[in-house]
Order: C-alpha cells, then structure tokens, then sequence
C-alpha cells in the first residue's frame, strides 16, 4: 500500500508541479497587471536565493547568515561587467574593461559569486556552529563595506545605475534589450525553474545523499568515508552561485544597485522563507517565498514598513516554536496521515512514524 | 607621536564600552549556549531609554544610567523568560533563530516608537576637552572610560568573589552537577541573561550622550560584539574584556592610519584572521570562564 503510495506521489507530484509553472507562467500574463508582475518578479528573485539558501540550511545543517552577500557579489559584478569599469591596479595605466554583453555579465556574476562560495566555503568549514554563523555575517559585512568605499569601482553610496536589461537576440532585428516586465517575469520563472530543477537532482544523487548524512550525523558521515569538507564546498559553491544569478536578475531588472544590497535584513528575509516553507524540502523555499513576497504587499495597504518587519520577526519566533519543520512537511505529514487513515485506520500511526522518522 | 597617543586614548575610550558589550555576550554564550541576536537591541534600549529618562523626563542624568541598566536588566530577563526557557535543551541553531526574530521585532519596533530621526542626549560635563600635554579628552568620556572600567572590575568580582559567581561558574561547566548541588538552574539562566543585557543596556546609554541615538544603532554593535566574543574565544570573560580593547585599538588605528573608510570592517576582517589562524580565540586554550 505504501509503495503504491509513493508511486503515486512520484507521478502527481511532478505534474502538480508543472502544472504550477504553468499556471504562473500564462496567469500573471493573462491577468495583465503590471503591479502584480513586479510583485511576481521580485518574489521570484527571492525564492531563487532562498531556494539556494535551503541547499546550505536545509541539506547540509549549515545555517549560513551571510547569504546576501553572493547575492550581492552576483548583482554588482553582473552590473559592472555590463556597465564597463575601470581597475586601478598599481600600473601606471588602469586596466580598462570594456562593456560586455548582457548575458556574458550574468554568466560572470554566477562565476564570481561562486568563486567567492568556494573561498567562504573552503575558510569557513574549518569552524562549526557559532563560528561559522559570525564568519559569514562578517562576510557579508565585509562585502558591504567594501561596496559602499571602494567608490572607484562602485560608485559607493551613489549607486551603480543606468544597467542595461538583460536582452535576447532576434533573427533579422539582432540584439533586442527587454525593458518590459513580462519579458523580465518569465526571464525570472525559468532561471527558478532551472534552478529548482538542478537542485531537484543534485538532492537526488549521491552527493545530496551525502549533504543529508552529513547533516544528521557528521561523524558518522566521515566514519564511512564522506569527504565531510569536499561536500560542503561543493554545497557552498552551488549555493553562492544560484544566488549570484538571483542577484544578477535582480541588477537587470531593477536597473540600479548601491551597497544596501547587503544589508542583513536580506539574509533574514531568504531564512524565514526557508523555514517557514519548510527547509531540507524542495517545496519549501517556494511556499515560504511567496508566502513572504507577497505578504508585505499585501500589508503595505494597512500598515506601515516597520510593522512588516515586526511581523516578519514575530513570524520567525511563531515557526521555530510551533512549526519547526515548516509548512511544507507539516501539510505533507497532515496529508499522508489523512490518506493512510482512510485506506487503512489500523496503520495509521506507523505511516505516521515513518513521515517523522524521514 | 601626538597623534599616536591621541589615538591611544580614545581607543581606550571606545574599548571600555566595548568589554562591556563583549564579556555580557560572552557570559550568555558561555552559560546558556545562546547566540544572542537581541544583544545590540538592548544596547539601543539602554540609549533609548537614556534619552526618555534623561531628556524628555529631565531626571538626573546619572539617575537616568542607573535606571536605564535597571531596565535592561528587567528586559532582558522578560526575554528570557518568555521566549529562551520554553525551549530548554533546543540546540543552538533553534535558539539563535528565535533571537533573531526577537533582534528584528525589537528594532522595528524602536523604528515604529522613536522614528528615524537621531536623538540627542544632553550630560552634565562641561563641553571643553581636558589637555594633557599632547592629548585632549572630553570629560564626558573620561567618564566613561571610568564608569566601564569600575564595571568590568565589579563584574570580575562578582563571578569570581560571590556564591552568585560560584553557582554561575558552576553552571557553565556542568549545568546538571550544579542543579544537583543544589544550585537552581532555571534561575542562574535568567540572571545570566538579565545581567548580559543589563550590561548592554548601559553601554547603550553610557555611549548616548557621545554618540547619537537611532533605532538602527544596534546593528553594527551587535556584530561588534560577535567580534569582541571570537577575539577572547566563546564564552571566556577575561578575554572579551581584551578583546574588547583590542578591537578598539584596531579600530582607532585603522581608521587613523590605513583608512577611515574601512573603520567597522577592521573588526570583521580581524574575526576572519582570527578564525583562520587561532579559531579557538586568541586568549584561550579552550572554551572557559572566569
């Protein structure tokens, strides 16, 4: 019966969910509201980040608070390498980089950022726990230091503006920059897609069935011979480069980046998507995402900024004690127990031991 | 050489207030196993509250500093009590989460009382800086400096001198072995908490009448205080006192003599440093206290 079960779930649950795709992909369009399309657009860019963030929290137990900063060092170097920039390097000639093309920029920001994941990745594992938390906030500090003073690079507190957005070629009218927002939406939606679908995978090889091991029983997990280091930078660098691409979406759409891109509320934000939706999930990030894009929006109307992030806060507190696991595997959990007491009452509470127990 | 001295002095200046925010942290740490996001908050409160007693009440201004720690002291055991003792024996990640969501809560909520607009607090010292030879100091933070160091002594005492101290210490090294001495375990949590924000607190409001008063105030010093904790190494008092100075020095002399620009990553990329090189901390050869 339960394998009866899981096959089911291996067939809806796919289908359900492109069917969801679907539906965001024509419905925004259809309905035809610019507003709403900017609300999709930013909460999509927020759900790529935090769909990164739940590889690092949620399968491999690492709670990264400096997040942002991939994000961050995704969006500027995106915009730098498509604006053009000048590098003082000590020569007495500064080495000038010329504009390159839109998605040559994006391409670039992902490397970098995961460059920068590797680097973080390769430091910060050699301390755990407390440690690792402080080392990646002051990295995102760092970051946002360095953004807002290193003015020749950055412009600083002035902003780095005038991006162009992100283009496509066109047989017979070449390159064509896309402004409008609904090019940007469905721009937004694929990357999400795509990168949901990479960690769809990833979760399912044997490396993320490394992640998890490492996660519940690290030394364990290097008892049987898991390279516990390897896998976390491998982790690290996948993480820091999807959000590198959240960030480089972000700078072409938005068309304007300055160093609050950094600032921790940001990290805070993509965490309480994780948790709420449930982190370690592959849904999560997504139900905790739109949840929380679409929220503040919501709240604008009645309340003012501050009451949002007290929300925001109160909300943190609410999941930790009362839905520990989040949404996600909290309805999951709810679902399966309702369908085993239907089919067999009897089993009921072993099915239900299973879900607690996986 | 003038300027070297000068820089000297105000570091130990700011150093002061710096031990004060790091050895509160620190002892939470130590004790409770609690990352405590809310510590900058209750650095901000104790400003804040510096600003009502002292100016919008009009008390007297060293009346005001004692009431402010009071009322850290007060607010931090509500912490406690409320949001920390629920979750006895959840791990560290799940306690550091709820304490963030209580730092953001906090602050939106300064925002939403006090507005954005920084606040100035008004002190009794005369506004003319004292000369020592090649160096000048204000008064105001003369006093300062002395108030933190007359803190960190009494602090010192009162961990290493008093049965409170004892039962605390004994606490941290084994929580359940005190309980069975007899030591009520619920309770050193609560003053543990109580006191590390109540130092907060009036490092807020010995900092408001130098410093001005914001609502995002808080943010920096509570990663400042990160810093100050890995310097001395988690949980070990003496060396966030150090620690506290060290950064300061760093700090000052940074911004002095590389960049000013770069003033509040001095401490961040010292952390890094610290943790690649000595992750252990540098005073320390293992997690203590006292």
């Amino acid at each position: 019966m339960t394998t009866d079960r899981m096959t089911t779930d291996r067939m809806t649950g796919p289908l359900l969910g492109w069917l969801f795709v679907l539906v965001m992909a024509v419905g925004p369009l259809w309905f035809g509201d610019l507003y709403v399309l900017h609300v999709l657009t930013s909460t999509g860019i927020f759900i790529i980040g935090a769909m990164s963030l739940n590889l690092l929290l949620g399968y491999t137990g690492q709670l990264s608070l400096g997040h942002i900063a991939f994000f961050g060092i995704g969006a500027y170097t995106s915009a730098l390498l498509a604006l053009g920039f000048d590098l003082d390097l000590g020569g007495s000639e500064p080495v000038v980089f010329g504009p390159k093309p839109v998605w040559v920029a994006f391409l670039g920001g992902i490397l970098v950022a995961a460059f920068f994941g590797f680097l973080i990745g390769k430091l910060a594992f050699r301390v755990r726990g407390a440690y690792f938390v402080i080392v990646t906030i002051s990295f995102a500090q760092v970051a946002r230091m360095v953004a807002l003073n290193w003015v020749d690079l950055t412009e600083g507190p002035m902003a780095l503006s005038g991006i162009p957005p992100l283009s496509v070629w066109l047989p017979g009218q070449g390159v064509v920059p896309l402004y409008a927002k609904e090019y940007n939406y469905l721009i937004v939606l694929a990357v999400a897609v795509i990168s949901f679908l990479v960690i769809q995978r990833l979760v399912d090889s044997r490396v993320g069935r490394a992640f998890v091991a490492l996660r519940e029983n690290e030394p364990l997990a290097r008892s049987v011979g898991i390279d516990v280091t390897r896998y976390l930078v491998v982790a690290t660098v996948i993480a820091a480069g999807m959000a590198g691409a959240a960030g480089g979406l972000y700078t072409h759409y938005i068309r304007i980046v300055d160093p609050d891109v950094f600032l921790f509320i940001y990290t805070v934000t993509m965490v309480i998507m994780v948790l709420t939706g449930g982190k370690g999930t592959l849904a999560g990030p997504v139900v905790g995402g739109l949840l929380f894009g679409i929220m503040p929006e919501l709240l604008r109307e009645v309340a003012r900024p501050e009451v949002q992030w007290i929300v925001y806060g109160v909300a943190m507190i609410v999941v930790v004690f009362f839905v520990p696991r989040g949404i996600v595997p909290a309805v999951g959990g709810l679902w399966a127990r309702t369908v085993a007491k239907r089919e067999r009452p009897a089993s009921a509470t072993l099915v239900a031991g299973k879900e607690t127990s996986a | 050489m003038a300027e070297f001295l000068q820089h000297c002095v105000n570091a130990l200046v700011l150093g002061g207030t710096y031990a004060l925010l790091g050895i509160g942290l620190t002892l939470i740490f130590g004790i409770m196993r609690v990352v405590n996001f809310t510590h900058g908050e209750l650095y901000t409160f104790g400003a804040y509250m510096a600003f009502v007693l002292g100016s919008l009440l009009g008390l007297d201004f060293f009346l005001s500093l004692l009431l402010a720690a009071t009322l850290g002291v007060a607010l931090g055991a509500v912490i406690e009590f409320v949001l920390l003792r629920p979750l006895k024996g959840a791990d560290i990640d799940t306690t550091m989460l709820v304490m963030i969501g209580a730092g953001i809560a906090m602050q939106a909520s300064e925002q939403l009382t006090w507005g954005g607009v920084a606040k100035m607090v008004p002190h009794p010292f005369p506004p003319d800086p004292l000369v020592f030879g090649p160096v000048a100091v204000a008064p105001v933070r003369l006093f300062v400096l002395g108030v933190a160091v007359a803190l960190l002594v009494a602090f010192y005492l009162l961990i290493n001198r008093t049965r409170l101290g004892v039962a605390m210490r004994a606490t941290f090294q084994d929580p359940d072995t005190a309980a069975l001495m007899g030591v009520n375990k619920g309770l050193m949590y609560t003053l543990t908490f109580a006191i590390g924000s109540g130092l907060a607190a009036i490092a807020g409001a010995l900092l408001a009448p130098i410093f001005l008063v914001y609502p995002t105030m808080g943010d920096l010093v509570s990663l400042k205080a990160f810093a100050i904790v890995i310097l001395g190494g988690l949980g070990n008092i003496a060396g966030a006192s150090i620690g506290g100075f060290v950064l300061a020095f760093v700090e000052e002399f940074g911004a002095g003599y590389l960049s000013s620009g770069y003033r509040d990553a001095m401490g961040f990329l010292l952390i890094i440093a610290v943790l690649i090189l000595r992750p252990q901390g540098l005073f320390a050869a293992k997690e203590r206290i006292g």
